[in-house]
């Protein structure tokens, strides 16, 4: 269960959140929309302590993540696999090392296990027979399917998903979808997924969040979204710049 | 007002970031007790920043050495024999070009190499992956870099160090009318051992200043490759500035 209250951040003076409200139950998948700058990823790093807030709670089955110390922060990400924008997969290791970085580091594995896991993840993205390669060989699609192998492979209560399809093609964007709501169903992972593309929101949640001017516009259904009347969620899932707000 | 206030604005904004800087070196120097699984790193990084500095550090070091001794045999007059030359180059060699030369090379060869990875790092969310692994970033990227400084600088500093003499020692020998027994009865006449350890003294404090203010730099970079590229840029400067400000400073503390 993942639980916001009151969040607020600022960095030099630009209040970027103010006053974010929400919680998750356990299995859910919920997708965070908002426009480019809304703050979808600053919220999404609050969540597992790379960001500490001005203020606000956040708790994180029944942990408040923002006053625990690195050490203790540590059984928390133990449990949460986070997928970066762009993959940000570590460029001085293979892809295997990369993958095999999280498992040494987060899972009591022992080494042949941990090999085994590699594998099994990277079969787990369609991206078998890739371990050797650096990430600056790969596509901007295969980095992001990496950062997925490496997010899933610590066997996660937690996924959060930044942007996971944006600036793909359409076919890559519905191989991710699948792919997150593969992970979905087999393991009853939580997860956030912040993205901005009205599809990959529609096909992998079931409940939808929406960012707008640092607060929670929105909270409901994809049937909800879809008859709401608010100006600012209909200008956003219509992409109607001419509706003003 | 404009004009009144951005000299403060400056004047904050400096202090500012000698607070970060201060902080981040504290929870650097507070990973020391957990060296030993970081150790592994800091060969890397030694390797990296010491061993492939070798040879842009000889071929610099020998080069002043030779220019010295050119100049230093131009500027004597005639009642001053030209054997003197030996002790003119291993004084500057030791006390000031040794050392100098080594930071003013590394901070570009070194320095900026380590702003722009961890810079890079920084802006494509590497060190938010890697603290998101529960990594300390802190003690995983600067804790390695500082340590491989701070061991390697000493070292080729005694590198350009023989090289510089061993480059004053060539022109004398092959363009003057010194023998190498001149050459360094000169060196060994004004030798103090305390000028050697100075310049050691300075290659630690060099070391330490260089590989600190490129993860200073590069660890707080913001704004995509624009941002990496002015933290490069701002850790050559600064570094720059802070090597001959410490070499001043420590002249007049041990001088
Ligand atoms: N580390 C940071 N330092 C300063 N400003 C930041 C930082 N991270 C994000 N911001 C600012 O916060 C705002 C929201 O950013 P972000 O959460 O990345 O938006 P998005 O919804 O597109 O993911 C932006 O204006 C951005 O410039
Ligand atoms: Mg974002």
């Amino acid at each position: 269960m993942i639980k916001v209250r009151d969040l607020y951040k600022s960095f030099d003076g630009n209040k970027v959140l103010k006053g974010v409200n929400f919680s998750i139950e356990t299995g859910e998948a919920v997708a965070i929309i908002g426009k480019s700058g809304s703050g979808k990823s600053v919220l999404l790093k609050h969540i597992n302590g790379l960001l500490k807030p001005d203020s606000g709670e956040i708790w994180v089955d029944n942990k408040l993540v923002n006053t625990l110390s690195f050490r203790k922060l540590q059984n928390i990400r133990a449990k949460m696999g986070m997928v970066f924008q762009a993959g940000a997969l570590f460029d001085s290791l293979t892809v295997g090392e990369n993958i095999g970085l999280a498992l040494r580091r987060l899972t009591k594995l022992r080494e042949n296990e941990v090999l085994e896991r590699v594998q099994s993840s990277l079969i787990d993205v369609d991206l078998q027979g890739t371990e050797n390669l650096m990430p600056a060989e790969l596509s901007g699609g295969m980095k992001k399917r990496v950062g997925i192998a490496r997010a899933i492979a610590i066997k996660p209560d937690f996924l959060l998903y930044d942007e996971p399809t944006t600036g793909l093609d359409p076919v890559m964007t519905d191989i991710i979808n699948r792919l997150i709501v593969k992970f979905q169903k087999i393991n009853s992972i939580t997860s956030i997924i912040v993205t901005h593309e009205m599809r990959t929101v529609f096909d992998v949640s079931n409940r939808i969040i929406m960012l707008h001017n640092g607060k929670v516009q929105f909270d409901g259904t994809s049937e909800e979204i879809k008859n709401c009347n608010d100006l600012a969620v209909r200008q956003f899932i219509t992409g109607d710049s001419s509706l003003v707000c | 007002m404009q004009l009144l206030f951005s000299p403060i604005i400056a004047i904050i904004s400096f202090f500012e970031g000698i607070g970060r800087y201060v902080l981040l070196m504290t929870s650097m120097f507070r990973s020391f007790n957990r060296w030993h699984k970081y150790i592994s790193y800091s060969i890397d990084q030694m390797i990296i920043i010491g061993v492939k500095s070798i040879p842009i550090i000889i071929l610099t070091a020998f080069f002043s050495g030779m220019v010295t001794s050119v100049q230093s045999s131009y500027q004597f007059s005639s009642w001053i024999p030209d054997w003197y030359v030996g002790s003119v180059v291993g004084e500057s060699v030791l006390l000031e070009l040794g050392p100098m030369i080594t930071g003013l090379v590394l901070t570009g060869r070194v320095g900026a190499t380590i702003a722009a990875e961890l810079g890079t790092m920084r802006v494509t969310e590497q060190i938010d992956a890697l603290e998101s692994l529960s990594f300390d970033p802190v003690v995983f990227l600067i804790f390695p870099r500082i340590v491989a400084g701070i061991v390697m600088f000493p070292i080729l500093v005694i590198v350009a160090d023989f090289f510089g003499i061993f480059g004053g020692w060539f022109t004398a020998s092959y363009t003057m009318d010194v023998t190498s027994f001149e050459f360094f009865k000169g060196f060994r006449t004004w030798f103090h051992p305390w000028d050697a350890w100075f310049g050691l003294i300075k290659a630690v404090s060099f070391g330490f200043a260089i590989t600190s203010i490129a993860c200073y730099y590069g660890y707080f970079t913001k704004g995509g490759a624009e941002g990496v590229g002015k933290a490069t840029t701002l850790t050559v400067v600064i570094s720059c500035v802070t090597i001959v400000f410490l070499d001043y400073v420590l002249a007049v503390m041990f001088l």
